[in-house]
């Protein structure tokens, strides 16, 4: 039972880390019917935010978690105004390949930088060591990782029902011609929905530093996963995504645990999942059937 | 995708992207003089080009047509063709390694094998249209290529597959010069055959699928099943390309099925132009030469290129190089009558 528990929570860890970039692929999904394929490089470039600012300025993790996903929404923003914007209201399929383009070059100027080895990223002093959880002891980091990213997806879900903000985002996502009509300026609201995708992103790749190898090619087969976890989820629905990248954080850890024998199994688990949705439910757990085609 | 896309952008009824149009509206003798200069020049490439990097743009012209098959004319863009390409590779080494099969026959099980896999992954990927589809098929090519990665008993993991045989009924095809006029027939064929595909009445019925989904479907058309069939069969075509480049370079590595594989197919097809058949072609010749000069010269941040290239093609140049040249074409025609 232990052992299952343990399990059950390092998937929740690892599931935290899809559900944050699973919410940020929805949030900008739903405004500019975007899918972002840099989102990866964006998850790796927050890692990287963290590592040079403490390795080259000695800034400690507690401000690179607000100060690199800040910048790198400035950045996302900017790309959305130089490149993104002018291809929206194109099939959707030249943003996906935009953004491609765009993690080719930003995964390719770190390595030419950087280099390909991993970096080291030191533990923040405070979330070293363990903390008894009662039935067995878990690694502080880890607990704060959860705590945290559980607490980002509820402001996030909070922000989008309970706040005037999010009623505009909610509606501009639904029927952004008539929320037009009613006189809300939807434009607005695009570039700076983009930039908190980003964020969101950036957050998880901070987070990631200390606990993951920090290298150009960490968000690259990452975002497949992720890709997959939305799809399972339903891209259309945001708490759809985010309940997608904790279970399959979940599953992946039990097929870890109790399929030991079969280590393919859980790398592949969840494009076995995606394959079994495809089946079942095509628009995805959570999502909404697309118009028939 | 592209018809759809550009008539939002444009006034209706100007300048129909599709090659397939343009193809039909130029004149005969225009075509007729198009395919004898592009014989003409695969004939001579390696003549004008190392000839490795000649065999290398044959396999990617392979490749490219395939992709094309699916984006340009039925409007599935599909990210993970790598998935068919790779696995023909290793298909095609395998049969020439342990049974010793001639050329073609090693490469025509290669490209069986990639069908055969076609059929699960496009079952399940045409059930999601747009960019669904671009997402489940590279996930699904993650699969195999996680799978490979594992399965080191028959990949040989992350060594390779070595030393696969060029050998053509007792003939010695080591001189990449030689290797290539054995080869261009196989790929003629290949074109040749996706050609005959476009131009068929299932391929009527794959544009009138990718224009307007819902009618061919009131019509009383198995979409579903009309794009199960040129998934497959573009798979392959791709898979024909993919073992011969196994062949070619006499060894498979796992790169072959990585996701940066499918993503340069991409490239290849959206810079000659999406829907134009040939303009992959052109494609696989500039990037394929391109990357061996970047390579050559000692650049070694390849990704800032094509990445480059992308963004540019995708943000000014939609039409691709074939398309933008046929619309001139075709302007220039226009105003002669």
């Amino acid at each position: 039972m232990t052992a299952f528990l343990q399990s059950t929570f390092n998937g929740l860890v690892s599931g935290a880390f899809y559900a944050l970039l699973a919410l940020g692929l929805a949030v900008i999904f739903g405004m500019l019917r975007v899918v972002n394929f840099a989102h990866g490089a964006f998850y790796m470039l927050g890692a990287f935010g963290a590592y040079v600012l403490l390795a080259e300025a000695g800034v400690p993790f507690w401000v690179a978690l607000m100060v690199v996903p800040l910048a790198l929404a400035l950045l996302g923003m900017a790309l959305e105004r130089a490149f993104v914007h002018r291809l929206t209201r194109l099939d959707p399929l030249y943003n996906f390949l935009l953004t491609f383009g765009l993690t080719l070059i930003l995964q390719d100027l770190v390595k030419l930088r950087y280099g390909v080895q991993s970096s080291p990223y030191e533990m923040p002093a405070g979330l070293r060591g363990s903390v008894d959880l009662g039935l067995f002891d878990f690694p502080t980091y880890r607990v704060f990782i959860l705590g945290f990213a559980v607490a980002v997806c509820v402001g996030v879900w909070w922000t989008l029902a309970r706040t005037r903000v999010g009623m505009v985002v909610r509606a501009a996502t639904e029927r952004p011609e008539l929320t037009r009509a009613l006189g809300i300026n939807v434009g607005r609201w695009i570039t700076p929905v983009f930039g908190f995708g980003i964020a969101l992103a950036g957050l998880a790749g901070v987070l990631a530093a200390p606990m993951r190898a920090v290298n150009p090619l960490m968000g690259a087969d990452l975002i497949i996963v992720v890709f997959a976890v939305v799809v399972i989820g339903g891209l259309g629905s945001i708490f759809g995504s985010v309940a997608a990248g904790f279970g399959i954080g979940m599953v992946q850890a039990w097929a870890e645990a109790y399929l030991s024998a079969f280590p393919i199994v859980a790398q592949t688990i969840v494009f076995i999942v995606m394959a079994a949705v495809l089946l079942w439910r095509p628009a995805g757990l959570f999502g909404r059937a697309e118009a028939p085609a | 995708m592209t018809s759809t896309v550009e008539s939002r952008s444009e006034p209706a009824g100007r300048g129909a992207p599709s090659g397939l149009v343009a193809a039909a509206r130029a004149p005969g003798w225009v075509r007729h003089a198009l395919l004898v200069a592009g014989l003409a020049v695969a004939l001579w490439l390696p003549n004008g080009l190392y000839p490795a990097v000649a065999v290398d743009i044959l396999c990617w012209a392979l490749f490219a047509v395939a992709v094309d098959l699916l984006l340009g004319f039925t409007g599935l863009l599909s990210f993970g063709h790598a998935a068919f390409w790779g696995v023909s590779a290793y298909a095609t080494g395998l049969v020439a390694i342990h049974l010793g099969l001639p050329l073609p026959a090693a490469v025509l099980a290669g490209a069986l094998a990639a069908a055969v896999l076609a059929v699960p992954i496009g079952y399940l990927a045409v059930r999601r249209t747009g960019i669904y589809f671009a997402m489940v098929t590279l996930a699904f090519a993650q699969l195999v290529y996680y799978v490979a990665n594992e399965w080191r008993s028959v990949t040989r993991g992350e060594n390779g597959l070595q030393g696969v045989p060029r050998e053509l009924f007792g003939l010695d095809l080591t001189d990449d010069y030689y290797f290539y006029y054995a080869i261009l027939p196989i790929v003629l064929l290949g074109l040749a055959g996706a050609w005959r595909i476009v131009h068929s009445p299932f391929g009527r019925v794959l544009v009138g699928i990718r224009d307007n989904p819902a009618r061919a479907r009131a019509l009383g058309y198995p979409v579903h099943r009309y794009k199960l069939t040129v998934f497959v069969l573009s798979g392959f075509v791709a898979g024909l390309g993919g073992g011969l480049f196994a062949v070619s370079h006499r060894f498979v590595s796992l790169e072959v099925l990585h996701w940066t594989t499918s993503g340069k197919a991409v490239i290849v097809v959206v810079l000659g132009g999406i829907g134009t058949l040939w303009g992959g072609v052109l494609g696989a010749g500039i990037v394929v030469r391109l990357e061996d000069w970047l390579s050559f010269s000692g650049f070694e941040a390849i990704g800032l290129v094509t990445g480059g290239i992308f963004v540019v093609v995708v943000l000014l140049f939609r039409r691709g190089i074939w398309g933008t040249a046929s619309a001139l074409a075709r302007r220039w025609w226009g105003r002669r009558d």
